[in-house]
């Protein structure tokens, strides 16, 4: 079965809601015992630890099939991945903060040698201070690493997400890593109502794994990772920033696709309450739930708020935010970095999204806010403040705060 | 697609490259001459030698052929005449020579 | 019940507090509710203060921050009345529910001013007595469920034993001594409840 078929036959049928509550890091290890993926290597690290520790279980009771490699770091975590899926393997592994900072060199080689390795990122501040709990640093510093992210508001995207990982990683268009990342403690370790799909159901929708090159493979010999001279390598580059291009689509069809089973639709982003809203913020991970529910309190009190909530962080989708922030005609926009970039003028989220919104000439007011760093919870309330300094903004009562801090005792 | 990479040269557009740069072949750096490097070459003085094979197992470029527990001829195709079979020979049974000539 | 319950638990490391939260999680999903149950880590170590969460709902839970008004308060420790304001933020017409051997009129003075309600109940002592050693979020959990009435009384039994039969798998003989517990605090707290409510009525 190749990735073409899984496409045309077994996968469109809508599979039965099983109804369940569990973790976001329970969900991830649900999925994992679903897809039965061939090699794991990892190494525990809060507050991912969790996900190879039931893997590990669903191994010893004989559920599933996966190679667990116990490893001495992530840095030997990943490049056991990268060799085992060079091999010809469907290889996962699971890690958090320091771990991701351990396989910094070894993402960039799973990238540019095109391998689909599927990492769940638990996302955790990076020290110091040394600290266990969430912020978007780790993923955020892995953002030119050439992976593919994807973050997850709460468990059923962290589940949802994870199993479409596998067939935008291994489309031959594509052929790139993928991280699917959810917040640290937040998600992770958060039991929630998540509505489950079939064994059978996730089976058909990944499908098998069938490289076309791979090293296990007698008589069809192949070299990976060769060094390349000045002459080739930037040209090499290319074509891998190519394939992050056109994994655009291909995540959009695989979200299609996943309606088709789940009833779930999914894109690079989700507007929520947008149209015809004068304050919208945009933003990535769970802390979008929470905005959600403030947006909804703002809208009984008629104040126009929206949320836009992205998605896909990589490949990043400019055009179509600065499109989906036109398409509002809001008065301010406020970007929310759970990241600190330590450039002086904000964090990445902010920095990207305003250059898609300056190239596409969308000239809206915007504030880039930093919240959420190492855990420092983000509530409701921060929400309207939020708003209300947007207003302030719009109505020329203040002008316009650059890289602001949220819940920031000054 | 099994592109033989001797196909890919410095014009090919970045879009005619295989993916991640895989090459798809076993043994290809046969394929380069590196022997064209050498500007010091090896001769063996067949009459000094005494077959002990020392030379063969320290030559980085697999360049001392052995068959029959004899060393043959040096492969002059990839020696890059370093000249550690020389440094490592008892017997002074191997010159290195510095026109750069080729010995046969 | 109003649509969304807020409960906020303060214990200790080690103690079961966040257990007990995904429990009452657990047996508030199979009543057909939306649930959420998390913990909140401060240094991962046995014996220091930490705190968990419930949101229990009739519509599904968006907000993914910790609880600063909560509705109901656990405190399965009651030594941390002495370094935590466990009544911070709790809302009028809520409860605090305390581990302690103590009564309701002794306690009271611990809780920095607070006026609303308080009810006692002994974990320690119900879990030594049902399950030999001092598991105290056990009873607490019944306590819980017992004041807040996020579900009903056959509802909570039913399902928890369904919970706990496949969380001891392993050791079904533990089952029985943990229904014992909660069925001690359950009643322990049921008879408080009437008590205090026959004070409100006679004063």
């Amino acid at each position: 079965m190749n990735h073409f078929e899984r496409d045309s036959e077994t996968a469109v049928k809508k599979s039965r809601e099983i109804r369940d509550r569990m973790s976001g890091n329970e969900a991830v290890a649900h999925a994992i015992r679903q897809i039965d993926p061939d090699v794991m290597p990892a190494f525990p690290i809060t507050p991912s630890t969790e996900i190879p520790q039931m893997v590990s279980t669903f191994i010893a009771n004989g559920e599933i099939g996966t190679e667990f490699i116990p490893v001495e770091s992530e840095h030997s975590a990943m490049s056991a991945a990268i060799g085992a899926e060079a091999a010809g393997a469907r290889t996962i592994t699971a890690t958090s903060s320091a771990g991701l900072a351990l396989m910094w060199e070894e993402l960039l080689l799973a990238a540019s040698n095109r391998l689909p390795v599927v990492l769940a990122l638990v996302n955790r501040t990076l020290s110091g201070p040394i600290n266990i709990n969430c912020d978007h640093s780790d993923g955020m510093g892995a953002r030119d690493t050439g992976w593919i992210q994807i973050y997850a508001e709460n468990n059923q995207e962290a589940y949802d997400n994870y199993i479409q990982a596998f067939p935008i990683a291994e489309d031959p268009r594509v052929h790139l890593p993928v991280m699917i990342c959810q917040d640290g403690f937040i998600t992770s370790h958060a039991v929630e109502n998540i509505s489950l799909l079939e064994d059978e159901a996730v089976k058909a929708f990944v499908g098998q794994y069938d490289p076309e090159e791979f090293l296990l493979n007698p008589g069809k010999p192949v070299s990976v990772g060769p060094y390349a001279i000045s002459d080739y390598s930037m040209e090499a580059k290319k074509a891998q920033e190519d394939a992050m291009e056109r994994a655009g689509s291909v995540i959009l069809e695989t979200a299609d696709r996943f309606c088709r089973i789940s009833g779930r639709q999914y894109g690079f982003f989700e507007e929520y309450r947008t149209e015809d809203a004068d304050y919208v913020l945009l933003l990535m991970g769970s802390a979008a739930g929470t905005a959600k529910a403030a947006v909804d309190r703002l809208r009984e009190q008629g104040v126009r708020a929206g949320v836009i909530k992205l998605r896909v962080f990589r490949p990043f989708p400019a055009a179509e935010l600065a499109e989906a922030v036109r398409r509002t005609g809001c008065k301010a926009l406020a970007i929310l970095d759970r990241c600190e970039s330590y450039n002086g003028v904000g964090g990445p989220l902010g920095s990207e999204v305003t250059q898609a919104l300056y190239r596409a000439k969308v000239y809206t007011e915007t504030v880039n806010y930093i919240y959420g760093l190492a855990g420092r919870d983000f509530t409701v309330d921060h929400v309207f403040g939020i708003v209300d300094e947007l207003q302030a903004v719009a109505e020329g009562r203040c002008k316009a705060p650059d890289h602001k801090y949220i819940g920031l005792r000054s | 697609m099994r592109t033989n990479i001797r196909n890919i040269t410095t014009s090919t557009p970045y879009t005619g490259l295989t993916e991640g740069l895989q090459l798809f072949a076993a043994g290809t750096s046969r394929q380069f001459m590196t022997g064209e490097w050498r500007t010091s070459t090896p001769v063996l003085d067949e009459d000094k030698c005494r077959q002990c094979l020392l030379c063969a197992p320290v030559c980085p470029d697999s360049c001392i052929p052995v068959r029959d527990g004899k060393r043959l001829a040096f492969d002059y195709d990839h020696c890059k005449g370093c000249g550690i079979c020389a440094a490592v020979c008892p017997f002074g049974a191997i010159a290195m020579t510095e026109d750069g000539a080729q010995a046969d | 019940m109003r649509d969304t319950v807020e409960i906020r638990w303060h214990g200790r490391g080690g103690q079961g507090a966040k257990t007990a939260a995904l429990l009452l999680a657990d047996v508030a999903f199979q009543t057909g509710r939306y649930v959420q149950g998390f913990p909140e880590y401060g240094p991962e170590r046995m014996g220091a203060p930490i705190t968990a969460y419930n949101r229990i709902s009739r519509s599904a839970i968006r907000i993914h921050s910790n609880i600063y008004q909560p509705d109901y308060v656990a405190v399965v420790d009651e030594t941390l009345l002495h370094s935590v304001n466990v009544t911070d933020g709790l809302k009028p017409g809520g409860a605090v529910i305390i581990n302690t051997s103590k009564t309701t009129e002794e306690v009271r003075p611990l809780l920095k001013g607070y006026k609303g309600a308080v009810y006692t109940v002994n974990a320690r002592a119900i879990s030594e007595r049902t399950l030999g050693r001092n598991f105290p979020n056990t009873p607490m959990l019944a306590a819980v469920t017992a004041v807040t009435g996020v579900m009903d009384k056959e509802s909570f039994f039913r399902e928890i034993r369904a919970s706990f039969t496949h969380k001891f798998a392993r050791k079904p003989e533990v089952i029985e001594g943990n229904m014992k517990a909660l069925e001690a605090a359950y009643a322990a707290v049921e008879n408080e409840l009437e008590a205090q409510t026959c004070v409100r009525r006679s004063a």
